[in-house]
């Protein structure tokens, strides 16, 4: 095995403080009517009470399907946008409330790659400019020369030609420009990067270049990744520890091994069974786990177990009146739920399980 | 006869910047009742050699030749409106957005009802109507008399895209054409729709065309793959051989670049190096050769034919290396060596005079 590999997951369990703790973190979009009298009538909780922390130089893997909130969560983290309660702890210090010069402070901490390398970047800019930008805003290498050099440099290392400095965004591949996208968020050597999506628009040749450089970053800088995907293999790729999400909830959270190994949690389960499997050998032997009915709607989620009205496991009486907490399961994962899926339960819907882990 | 077959296909765009070659030779059948996947990158005419075949590429500026065969008739010999009733009727697509391909100002049902008058003049609106709602209570949509009474914005990723597939079996077409069409889905909502159309295919035995980069879904779903790449077909088989025997670089190199759950999760993933060609500006010789680790000077010049790979007739396989060469590489990379150590081995071997056979051809080249 290579040297990136062994590297990019160091144990989990490293006594440490966390670089990110979360707790409780809510973020509730009021809607409103009216334009004079404007009244909140309801709230789309796009992230309800959800607790997680990372340690430093390890990648976090948020999953979970359009609208469980991942999002949300990283933006808020990236305090994007503020929330609406709960706290956020950033290297020992509480940042759910932090504002101006204080903020600009944390950015220089932790940064963003987007999803889209199409939309991220201002196609007015050259890219020197773009990479350049957060030394300007920071004040940084203000001597004529130095923050060229500096760029030029990052570009060397995220795999572009430093030559290409005054090349505008158009006249890179998609690939090329996520590496663009990846360069700005080195460029203050950040402590926390925030991926949001960072290979889904990519071709699957291209993606795995992405993928290789994130890692080799990540063990070169030391930098704690927090990488939010709705691609289940490239998470399991990438990650450490997994949480992932319905809902606005986090439903489960343990290491990447024990997740694919013996998911707890029903709708992991299912997720993990619904993933296409590169193998028609593997894919013949699967019994797929349908979920019927689409996500129920964040305005109006089902009372206790948000899960309930889709889970094959749903006893009434009691996943609808009593909410399961986050507690550890058979084989050491975090779960909510009451009736979490037993081994051969796994076996049967899970057949990558055998051989994950 | 095969319900479809297209021989030597090209699509040609004449173009400001040159002639885009989208299309370049591209042969394949299918038969009732089958699935043939087709896999390929952004740019590798894998979508424009299915909207060909529906006849949706004719534009003044497009040179399209070769033979697209469907139940015997040759669909680039059809007019506009002997394709008109073709397309819709006999031949079904599903496209990638489900949004942007449904209207909408008007109601999910009444759009499938036109589907079905369509091409049936003798059906009356409330039939067709009825025609509708049934469609969309086969494609699993709740409540179908209800739903289709609803716009296309009332409906979610998942249901929208149920409803372009009710509109598509809505004239029992004996072939559809898929294009990306669980792209924008979430995975388990891809699973309720990836197994909708496989039953789906057994009730009504039709021939379908699925398109996609996903390996996951063509694994799961096609009895043959077609891999493309730079507007031909670089490799083809039964789906069982792609991911067991492939013996083209450039499947090999697809299938190094995806993480798979089925194997250890430090498995370190082999990019293809570089990125695909221009269209315009086509590398001389085999296409793949500037991104193939295994190149040799001859593969600059010649061009590969798909041609058998081996014994087996239905693999075959455009790639200037020899069978053996392939196979032993492919058992190089299986066993978890980089492309580069598989290449120094494929090397040594060569200079040892183990394959006399590549001396040849390299000689005769």
């Amino acid at each position: 095995m290579t040297e990136a590999a062994a590297g990019a997951a160091p144990r989990a369990d490293r006594a440490t403080e966390p670089l990110l703790e979360v707790r409780d973190l809510v973020k509730h979009f009021p809607i409103t009517k009216g334009v004079i009298l404007n009244r909140s009538v309801g709230a789309v909780q796009a992230v309800d009470g959800i607790s997680f922390e990372v340690r430093p130089g390890e990648t976090l893997g948020i999953v979970g399907e359009s609208g469980c909130g991942k999002s949300t969560t990283a933006r808020l983290v990236m305090r994007l946008m503020a929330p609406t309660s709960g706290s956020i702890r950033f290297d020992g210090r509480e940042i759910a409330g932090a504002r101006g010069a204080d903020l600009k402070e944390l950015r220089r901490q932790m940064q963003m790659i987007f999803q889209d390398p199409y939309s991220s970047l201002n196609p007015r800019k050259t890219i020197g400019t773009i990479i350049g930008e957060p030394y300007a805003i920071h004040g940084l290498h203000p001597e004529p020369g130095r923050r060229k050099r500096a760029v030029q440099e990052i570009m060397d290392i995220v795999g572009l030609n430093p030559e290409h400095f005054n090349r505008y965004p158009h006249e890179f591949s998609g690939g090329q420009r996520q590496r663009i996208g990846v360069a700005r968020a080195l460029a203050l050597r950040p402590k926390l990067i925030i991926a949001d999506e960072p290979v889904s628009a990519l071709d699957v040749s291209i993606q795995a270049q992405i993928l290789n450089l994130l890692r080799d970053l990540q063990t070169e800088f030391g930098i704690t990744l927090v990488f939010i995907a709705h691609d289940l293999s490239v998470v399991r790729h990438m990650c450490d520890r997994i949480a992932v999400m319905y809902l606005g909830k986090i439903v489960e959270l343990a290491s990447s091994e024990e997740l694919y190994a013996h998911p707890r949690h029903p709708y992991t389960g299912a997720l993990l069974s619904a993933v296409p499997v590169a193998d028609p050998r593997l894919a013949a032997q699967k019994k797929r786990q349908i979920l019927a009915g689409d996500v129920p709607s964040p305005t109006n989620p089902p009372p206790a177990c948000r899960f309930h009205t889709r889970c094959p496991k749903a006893v009434a009486g009691h996943c609808d009146t009593d909410e399961p907490l986050l507690d550890p399961k058979d084989g050491g994962n975090l779960a909510a739920c009451h009736y979490p899926l037993t081994d051969a339960e796994v076996a049967e819907r899970v057949p990558t399980a055998r051989v994950a882990g | 006869m095969p319900l479809l077959e297209i021989k030597d296909l090209r699509v040609h765009f004449a173009t400001e910047d040159g002639l885009v070659k989208a299309v370049d030779g591209v042969s394949y059948e299918v038969e009732r009742g089958q699935t043939l996947g087709i896999v390929g990158e952004s740019g590798s005419g894998k979508s424009v050699s299915s909207l060909t075949v529906m006849g949706l590429t004719r534009a003044p500026n497009a040179h399209i030749s070769g033979q697209i065969l469907f139940d015997g008739q040759d669909l680039l010999m059809a007019s506009d409106d002997e394709l008109r009733r073709i397309r819709g009727n006999d031949i079904a697509m599903i496209f990638q957005d489900p949004l942007s391909s449904l209207h909408p100002f008007y109601k999910v049902g009444k759009q499938i009802a036109e589907a079905v008058r369509t091409h049936n003049h003798d059906v009356s609106k409330a039939q067709a109507w009825d025609r509708a709602v049934e469609m969309l209570g086969l494609v699993g949509i709740p409540e179908p008399r209800k739903r289709a009474d609803a716009y296309p914005h009332e409906f979610s990723g998942g249901m929208r895209q149920r409803a372009m597939i009710a509109m598509a079996l809505s004239n029992n077409p004996k072939l559809l054409i898929a294009d990306e069409p669980t792209t924008a889905l979430d995975v388990t909502v891809q699973a309720q729709i990836l197994e909708l159309i496989d039953r789906l295919q057994s009730e009504f035995d039709a021939a379908v065309v699925i398109i996609t980069h996903d390996l996951g879904v063509v694994a799961e779903t096609a009895d043959d793959i077609a891999v493309m790449y730079a507007g031909r077909i670089v490799e083809k088989a039964r789906a069982d051989t792609i991911f067991h025997g492939p013996e083209h670089p450039y499947t090999w190199g697809l299938l190094g670049s995806i993480p798979r759950l089925d194997t250890a999760r430090d498995e370190e993933l082999v990019p293809i190096p570089g990125r695909p060609p221009s269209l315009i500006n086509l590398p001389t010789g085999c296409s793949f050769h500037p991104r193939c680790p295994y190149v040799r000077d001859a593969h600059r010049r010649v061009e590969p034919e798909l041609a058998p790979a081996g014994d087996d007739p239905s693999h075959r396989v455009a790639c200037l290396l020899d069978h053996r060469t392939r196979q032993s590489v492919w058992a190089d990379l299986r066993s978890g060596r980089t492309p580069e150590e598989a290449r120094r081995l494929e090397v040594d071997r060569r200079d040892a005079g183990l394959d006399p056979a590549v001396a040849r051809a390299e000689d005769g080249a």
